[in-house]
């Protein structure tokens, strides 16, 4: 099995200037492995640094020390050196983020905020708006909202015209933030069934989930982040 | 229309090389370095008074550097300085590769003449002599940046302030520039105006590759349009990186301070 993603040594302080510059240690010491068609699941309690871990993947967060090893286009990547934009191409090509909250743009249209990583990516726009339209009705967002913005949509509906928009793209690998936080058990449901479905793909994913149920349902592995504790 | 010179995307565009500017013992730019790519969307935030609108002005050869130089790659692929561009070569980059959007949309546009005249204007300039031609494009252009068609004849002073800024876009962007300068796209109007704006400009540079620098005192506007950003201070660029990484890991106390000052919605 190819590891798509590599962690080693890596690690994670914030320093808080506005507080005098206190220093914040999150992790330290992160190293762990994500294969193609596998789903591991962090654990550990909130505030562990499981969000900091996944956002220093996606590049969102810096890397203090250490490597983030990406496997792109064949090649190994190491995220946490990468120049602006190669992360800028990693994201386009190789990594997609589910995170729980969507970030609403004016005016754009809940089907086009969905289809808009494929068209980025070259598809055609009615292919787009297909498969589109397609996971929104698995989601059971109701046809008469796709062509309104989602800012008025409620917290629920917002997530998961999230989470379409994180499924909708082919890319080898997915960080899954929450994705089933403030959802029903139907839609719980179909985004478990939405990750089975990229495991078979081939897809590498690496995962935050709170519920217990869901976490027996995804996870291939769980890797505990206390293990990772850099606070004394 | 005119072609572009395919040149390799791993090309730079646009390098600044330690850029430096000087009013007197007041150094409003110090050593300021960096490249920009094709369809690369760069944003300079920082307060009034950190020196943005004088790089700005550098790099679009608008003011000569104290020291250091700009140099951009011409459409034959050639990388020149800009120092050493005559007076007619910078007015022809001005008028074709380069688009300069001013915060004041009057600073850059024709208030007198029509909508149609404004954007068409440009066209003559790079050698178009076909009326309908320029008339046809200036329309299609007016519907790409959604003004209604039947105010092609009205000069600007009669449009709204949303409008003068939608028409200054077209009129920059209908001989298909390579690079768009941006002060304050945004500043000076309404939220609900903003919005549609942004919308409109985010699609556009995704469209048309546009490489742009943008600079604004407004995060959200750095967030919603860039890949990059640069935050100065005092004349110097005191972090830079990917816009969400800056954003959401402020390194400086200068940017942490920056984004905590955000005011919640």
């Amino acid at each position: 099995m190819t590891a798509m993603i590599e962690l080693r040594d890596a690690e994670k302080t914030f320093t808080m200037h506005l507080q005098g510059g206190v220093e914040l240690p999150v992790v330290r010491g992160v190293s762990f492995q994500v294969g193609a068609g596998e789903c591991v699941v962090l654990s550990g309690p909130s505030g562990a640094g499981k969000s900091s871990i996944l956002k220093m993947i996606y590049g969102n967060y810096r890397c203090d020390a250490g490597h983030i090893g990406i496997h792109h286009h064949g090649v190994k990547v190491d995220l946490a050196t990468a120049e602006p934009r190669q992360v800028l191409k990693l994201r386009r090509d190789t990594i997609g983020y589910v995170s729980q909250f969507l970030r609403a743009v004016p005016r754009v249209a809940a089907i086009d905020v969905v289809a808009e990583p494929l068209i980025a990516n070259g598809a055609a726009r009615p292919f787009a708006r297909e498969q589109a339209a397609w996971l929104l009705r698995c989601l059971n967002i109701p046809q008469r909202l796709w062509t309104l913005p989602p800012s008025t949509f409620s917290g629920g509906e917002q997530q998961r015209v999230n989470i379409a928009r994180g499924f909708i793209s082919e890319l080898p690998i997915l960080l899954l933030d929450e994705p089933t936080a403030s959802l029903d058990a139907v839609n719980r449901a179909v985004v478990v069934d939405l990750i089975d479905e990229k495991k078979r793909a081939g897809v590498a994913m690496l995962a935050i989930v709170h519920d217990d149920e869901i976490r027996a349902a995804i996870a291939d592995r769980v890797v505990d982040v206390t293990t990772f504790a850099a606070s004394a | 229309m005119i072609q572009h010179e395919s040149a390799d995307a791993s090309d730079p565009l646009l390098v600044a090389d330690t850029l430096c500017k000087n009013y007197g013992r007041i150094a409003a730019c110090r050593d300021i370095s960096f490249s920009l790519y094709r369809g690369e969307v760069l944003a300079i935030v920082g307060e009034s008074g950190s020196g943005k609108t004088t790089l700005l002005q550098l790099l679009s050869a608008q003011l000569a550097p104290s020291a250091g130089r700009v140099s951009y790659r011409m459409r034959d692929g050639i990388m020149r300085d800009l120092a050493s561009l005559g007076e007619a070569e910078r007015r022809f980059l001005f008028r074709t590769d380069w688009g300069y959007v001013h915060q004041d949309p009057a600073m850059g546009l024709r208030m007198a003449v029509s909508a149609g005249a404004n954007v068409g204007e440009r066209l003559m300039a790079v050698g178009w002599n076909n009326y309908r031609d320029i008339r046809n494009t200036a329309c299609s252009w007016l519907e790409r940046v959604e003004i209604d068609v039947d105010r092609i004849d009205d000069a600007p002073r009669t449009y709204s302030g949303g409008m003068r800024q939608r028409l200054q876009l077209a009129r920059n962007l209908v001989t298909e520039p390579r690079l768009v300068f941006m002060d304050e796209p945004t500043g000076g109007l309404d939220v609900s105006v903003q919005a549609r704006l942004l919308d409109l400009l985010r699609n556009l540079v995704n469209q048309l590759q546009l490489a742009a620098i943008v600079v604004t005192h407004d995060l959200a506007v750095a967030r919603l349009l860039s890949h990059r950003i640069m935050v100065m201070k005092g004349g110097r660029v005191i972090e830079s990186g990917l816009t969400d990484q800056v954003l959401d890991d402020p390194r400086e106390p200068y940017t942490q301070l920056l984004v905590s000052s955000i005011l919640p919605v």
